[in-house]
């Protein structure tokens, strides 16, 4: 497990901030709230968390003029960076929730409403299990039935080169990406007890390692 | 696959534990954030706080017990009671909570349940359903504890509610609520099958087949009760194991 990182999470206003702090500073972490983008430079990883819709993050992203910097520290810089949910989806081109949006593009891919209907009900919400494509330093240690809680009626249609893992719910869902330094997960490991902390604990050492 | 969600819940009085019997004799059974890691630890699927509190000036506990426990439990915390405008909403996310359930308020303004999830997105918005047995297969809502009817027919608000952008119903049923004697299934199958998004089943467990029945029989997606985990009749294993026994698919 890791000790003591400065871990930068990006507060647009969208959402679970509070839970993302708790599950870093429970690891062990300092936690730095970047409202600004000198602010992202703070520390040694930066986790982009978020609930809600996709255009409205978007919008909170301009407004803050936290794009730029995002963009120079993850894309020019490297930095390894973690998006939750939402915190993911914002990294695709675009997204068809309640209209269409452009989001930051670094990963190749849109984000689109899920099919749902009376068996797979929408949202998609409680704990579903993953089939990991690819073995990522994320799963390290998670041994046994991978399973994690989603909340989400929307999802990433993604290049299959950026899949880690995926779960089933009347069709396949991408769960887990990975594009170099940029990780994005669908799911909550800051709401998922002990193998989300586990999962966080393992983005820890890949940002140490970097 | 998606697993069925067990959902303890505890009713919050002025930042205490307590928990009724058709909502009217109250037991003081502890601190809510001790209570709150025994069932994170119990591997709970979520926890959810009902917060009874009355008076107005003592309505802020509970977005201490809220941040308290978020600090303590790694698992999703839904929040109702007394929750009637977006900043309500607001505060008890930031807080700490990933839900709010929203019972009288929708009543009252069933265009809030369509400002909340507009503004904090459908995901995070429960709304909480008190319905009665009023004829054979006949069910209306009910508000402030089961005793003010609305005349509001329970299928009928249940579809408005999912078309206002309600993530999920918390369906409970004032005849059972308390009784022990299961959920009012029919209640339960008639809003499921009407709606699709997930409904919590609650009111009545007093076995573990009943948890059983309110998924097969009741088409619910999650189970909610009080009662037999906060006074030991059952633990969450227990639960879960029995409901892996009958083929239901859970997190064991």
């Amino acid at each position: 497990m890791t000790n003591a990182k400065d871990i930068v999470i990006v507060d647009y206003g969208m959402g679970n901030l509070r839970s993302v702090v708790n599950a870093f500073e429970h690891l062990g972490c300092r936690t730095v709230i970047a409202r600004r983008g000198e602010e992202l430079d703070q520390g040694d990883a930066i986790v982009l968390p978020g609930v809600g819709a996709f255009g409205e993050a978007m919008r909170v992203l301009h407004e803050r003029d936290l794009i730029g910097p995002l963009n120079r520290a993850v894309i020019e810089r490297g930095r390894p960076i973690l998006g939750i949910c939402l915190g993911m989806q914002v990294m695709a081109e675009s997204s068809d929730e309640l209209g269409e949006h452009r989001g930051l593009a670094w990963l190749s891919g849109r984000v689109r409403r899920m099919s749902g209907g009376r068996v797979h009900r929408l949202p998609h919400v409680g704990w579903n299990a993953l089939m990991v494509t690819r073995e990522a330093p994320l799963f390290t240690g998670l041994d046994g039935e991978r399973v994690f809680y989603f909340n989400h009626s929307y999802s990433l249609d993604c290049d299959a080169g950026h899949v880690l893992a995926t779960t089933e719910y009347g069709e396949t869902v991408v769960a887990a990406v990975r594009a170099g330094n940029i990780f994005g997960l669908q799911f909550h490991p800051e709401r998922s007890q002990q193998g989300g902390l586990a999962l966080l604990g393992n983005f820890l050492d890949y940002a140490g390692h970097c | 696959m998606l697993k069925v969600r067990l959902i303890p819940c505890l009713d919050v009085k002025d930042g205490r534990v307590v928990k009724g019997v058709n909502f009217v004799d109250l037991r003081d059974a502890g601190d809510p954030v001790e209570q709150a890691q025994i069932y994170d630890k119990a591997g709970a699927d979520e926890l959810c706080f009902l917060d009874i509190t009355a008076s107005h000036e003592n309505r802020d506990t509970i977005l201490d017990v809220a941040s308290r426990t978020a600090e303590q439990c790694f698992m999703p915390l839904t929040i109702g009671g007394g929750v009637r405008t977006t900043e309500d909403i607001r505060r008890l996310l930031l807080a700490g909570a990933d839900k709010v359930s929203i019972n009288t308020a929708a009543v009252k303004h069933p265009d809030f349940v369509r400002e909340a999830a507009e503004k904090f997105g459908t995901q995070c918005i429960v709304v909480a359903i008190d319905a009665k047995r009023t004829g054979t297969e006949k069910f209306e809502i009910f508000t402030h504890g089961g005793r003010e009817p609305t005349g509001l027919d329970a299928v009928d608000w249940a579809r408005r509610m999912a078309g206002y952008g309600a993530g999920e119903i918390l369906l409970t049923s004032m005849d059972r609520d308390g009784t022990g004697e299961g959920f009012d299934i029919p209640l339960t199958r008639t809003i499921a099958d009407a709606v699709s998004i997930p409904v919590i089943a609650s009111g009545g467990v007093g076995t573990l087949d009943h948890l059983v029945e309110g998924v097969r029989d009741g088409h619910a997606s999650a189970v909610l009760a009080a009662s037999i985990f906060h006074f030991g009749t059952y633990s969450i294993a227990e639960a879960k194991q029995a409901m892996d026994k009958a083929g239901l698919a859970v997190r064991l």
